[in-house]
């Protein structure tokens, strides 16, 4: 299970829907305790591919977030983009391009009126779990 | 022999390569990993050239992206 925030989700969307229709992406960083991922700060990073159907992070801004990370105690939990015209599930490149077994890949919406966001492990056979997802207000 | 991984200690018994290190340091998909050695980026290409030697600080983690469609 992955818990947010509601000012931490709401940082999410903000990011994405500024960037829209281009992907936006980022990392969280928390605690983990048994399979409970307690988000304590979202990065919002840099899509360099800028692009409306790919994204791919700043790798200088992820060293800079993880080492963050180490520094106020938290690990990296996983990531998070935007579908800006697609539902909130794993692409086929998503999938592909998934490398981190341990990651929580959540995936935020914009195709319809409200923002989904819904969070996924994928594990090495590219088989995807989706994970319950808690808001905190 | 000291280094320092992902903000750990890790011990080896001598210098090796990026790409022996990262099997030692148990990287999951090693040909999928971004690198710095002490805070400077390790071109793929340079992998088995660049070796890691005591007290540096090596940091590697997942390439990550994807795409909607």
């Amino acid at each position: 299970m992955v818990i947010l925030t509601r000012e931490q989700y709401d940082s999410i969307v903000t990011h994405a829907k500024k960037h829209t229709p281009l992907e936006a992406c980022g990392l969280i960083g928390g605690k983990l305790d048994g399979d409970v991922k307690t988000v304590g700060k979202v990065y919002l990073l840099t899509n360099t591919d800028a692009s409306a159907e790919h994204f791919s992070m700043d790798p200088n801004e992820q060293f800079a977030a993880v080492k963050d990370m180490r520094a106020r105690g938290i690990g990296l939990l996983g990531n998070f983009h935007s579908h800006p015209a697609t539902p909130s599930r794993p692409s086929e490149e998503d999938k592909r391009l998934a490398y981190d077994t341990r990651a929580s890949y959540l995936i935020l919406s914009l195709a319809g009126e409200e923002p989904v966001l819904n969070s996924f492990r994928i594990d090495r056979d590219k088989n995807v779990t989706k994970e319950e997802l808690r808001i905190l207000d | 022999m000291k280094v320092q991984v992902n903000g750990e200690e890790l011990v080896i018994e001598k210098p090796v390569n990026i790409k022996e290190f990262l099997v030692l340091a148990k990287a999951e998909q090693p040909e999928y990993v971004t690198v710095q050695k002490n805070d400077a980026f390790v071109e793929r290409s340079k992998f088995e050239e660049t070796f890691v030697e005591e007290g540096d600080t090596i940091e590697f983690l997942y390439f990550m992206g994807g795409g909607s469609r």
